[in-house]
């Protein structure tokens, strides 16, 4: 691989900064710092786990349309799995999230990391509660009358009309997947980036040296 | 096997608090996957530089 | 197996060179790449193992418990259920009395409605994008459709040609004498100066039951559409819907918006949200929408800027969960 200090091309200088910033061995590593041993690292990889069933299964919806669940055991059942992976995925999240906070995930340059966190999890909730909205059923029926009060008494209902089937739809299935998406992929790179965040107040002159059997 | 849900729900109810029990038992179970979590020993891989 | 240090001394990965820092605060920099030891981890080895302990799972659960699907409530089911509900709401959307008719920005222009925080209403601000003349919109405009029916097309010639004044009378002395009469039974109405409001209402009643004002307040004169605003609001301004979502438990002042029908779990995340109403001042207030909204705002704002908040950001440093977490890590360290 060459690597140019400075490239004179916009696409070199990309190509610089991208493997600057994301050297392969730091994008895909296969060791980590000594200190991640727990089982609360895994609720990361969990959540965006939750979330490809999601997406695949919300895909396999799309395929037949929004009210094939309503005629079909199998899509009641694709439906089901829909349901379910959101459940688990918004489960898995806030446990992560909760480990980050008492990890203080944030220090050492990490707070982007824990910003598009928290976006992930907002916007993740606009998703869902779209969901609710386009079940074609009473559930939405009485969920889109409700929520438009609160929607509106901040002038967002005048653009963002929960009773519109056809927006809510637009809106679950493309708006509101792409921009979560797409701060996921921010979110998972930022970690990359910044490595996972050790453990608080280590001194040096505390550790001792020759530990190896200890370990 | 399978469970029926469509029943009508049953909610607790304290102080100013209602949850459905079925809410109440996945937040049970995010708490106690939480604590496992952290008390549970990990796997311990194989240690280099 | 070699003897390795758990912590190596401070490396130049550590130091920026324009900087003289001591051993200690270089370990203390959490910013550089990790100059300890490290350990094997396979991320894509974990990624594979999670995706299909989850999928199995989600598959599981999907399979054992199902999904709620509750059935529509129609304009037709809801007039043949509780006919009198449907009544009693036709008659306050034909004297503008009903919730939607009443309702302000985006439907209507009612004054001094809308929501406001303090001395600002951002509803009022956004404007009325989504216009609806509840008489016409809901009623007059629907019952025009109907062919060859020689005493409607005379009750609405009769009401078309009336004044503002004569129209506001008598469906205001129409919907007052339905409230009177025992079960808002329309057929126990004390006789009065209705105009053609009976006739009107009635032949309401009987399109809803056929069915055919779900297909005319959707349409509303075009083919495609996928907006059921009108309908939905008629259908929410009636007692049918709020009534049947109270037995399920979704009502607002139940907490609702965490609870879903039957007993499947619900949107639990939206739990401080649902909160906020059931509590002073805002169980009280007439804007709680728009401070329940800017309370959560702000908070949410909060959770994003934790990492800033002076304070909240030492929680995790006075309360040392994360001893348990990095316990082996600290016991090897020996501190």
């Amino acid at each position: 691989m060459t690597t140019a200090t400075h490239a004179p091309t916009w696409t070199g200088r990309l190509r610089d900064r991208a493997t600057k910033s994301f050297p392969p061995d730091q994008l895909l590593p296969d060791k980590q710092p000594i200190y991640v041993a727990s089982w609360i690292y895994v609720f990361g990889v969990a959540t965006i786990a939750a979330l490809l069933v999601v997406l695949a299964s919300g895909t396999l919806l799309a395929i037949q349309g929004p009210q094939w669940w309503h005629r079909s055991s199998t899509g009641h059942y694709v439906n089901s799995l829909h349901l379910w992976s959101v459940e688990l995925f918004m489960a898995f999240m806030v446990i992560h999230l909760w480990g980050k906070f008492w990890m203080a995930a944030w220090r050492g340059k990490r707070a982007m990391t824990w910003v598009t966190g928290t976006l992930c999890f907002l916007g993740s909730i606009g998703a869902a509660f779209t969901g609710y909205l386009v079940q074609s059923n009473f559930d939405s029926q009485f969920i889109s009358t409700e929520a438009k009060d609160g929607l509106n008494s901040f002038g967002i209902g005048s653009r963002f009309n929960v009773m519109d089937f056809g927006q809510m739809l637009m809106w679950h299935i493309f708006l509101l997947p792409l921009v979560v998406g797409l701060i996921v992929v921010i979110h998972v790179l930022q970690v990359r980036r910044r490595g996972v965040v050790p453990p608080f107040e280590i001194h040096p002159v505390d550790l001792p040296i020759d530990d190896e059997a200890r370990v | 096997m399978s469970v029926n849900l469509n029943s009508p729900g049953h909610y607790l109810h304290w102080w100013v608090v209602q949850i459905s029990v079925a809410n109440a038992v996945v937040i049970a179970v995010m708490l106690t996957l939480f604590v496992l979590a952290l008390v549970l020993p990990f796997p311990k891989g194989r240690s280099h530089r | 197996m070699t003897t390795v240090p758990l912590l190596d001394p401070p490396t130049p990965v550590l130091l920026a060179p324009s900087q003289h820092r001591t051993a200690e605060a270089a370990a203390r920099d959490t910013t550089g790449a990790w100059a300890g030891r490290n350990r094997e981890y396979d991320l894509l080895k974990e990624f594979v193992i999670a995706l299909v302990v989850v999928s199995l799972l989600a598959a599981a659960l999907a399979a054992v418990f199902s999904s709620p699907d509750v059935h529509q409530v129609t304009l037709s089911s809801w007039s043949r259920s509780t006919p009198n509900d449907f009544v009693a709401t036709a008659a306050t959307e034909l004297d503008g009395t009903s919730g939607t008719a009443t309702y302000g920005a985006p439907y209507t222009h009612t004054p001094g409605v809308a929501q406001k925080i303090g001395p600002v209403s951002l509803q009022h601000i956004a404007g009325v994008t989504h216009p609806i003349d509840s008489a016409a919109d809901f009623v007059v405009r629907p019952l025009s459709g109907i062919p060859g029916d020689s005493a409607l097309s005379a009750a609405l010639a009769q009401w078309g040609s009336a004044t503002p004044q004569a129209r506001q009378s008598w469906a205001s002395s129409y919907d007052d004498a339905l409230q009177k009469a025992p079960d808002n039974d329309p057929a126990k109405v004390a006789v009065g100066s209705y105009g053609p409001v009976p006739v009107m209402i009635a032949r309401l009643l009987a399109l809803a039951q056929t069915g055919g004002l779900d297909g005319a307040l959707l349409l509303q004169g075009s083919f495609y559409q996928s907006d059921y605003t009108r309908p939905l609001l008629f259908i929410a301004d009636g007692a049918y819907l709020g009534d049947k979502a109270a037995a399920e438990h979704l009502s607002g002042e139940q907490w609702g918006m965490m609870n879903e029908t039957g007993s499947f779990p619900g949107q639990a995340w939206l739990w401080l949200y649902t909160f906020w109403y059931q509590v002073k001042p805002f169980s009280t207030s007439g804007n709680a929408d728009a401070l329940v909204m800017a309370l959560m705002g702000v908070l949410s704002l909060g959770l994003i800027c934790v990492p800033f908040l002076p304070g909240v950001r030492s929680i995790p440093r006075w309360i040392p969960v994360h001893r348990l977490i990095w316990r082996d890590y600290y016991r090897n360290a020996g501190t």
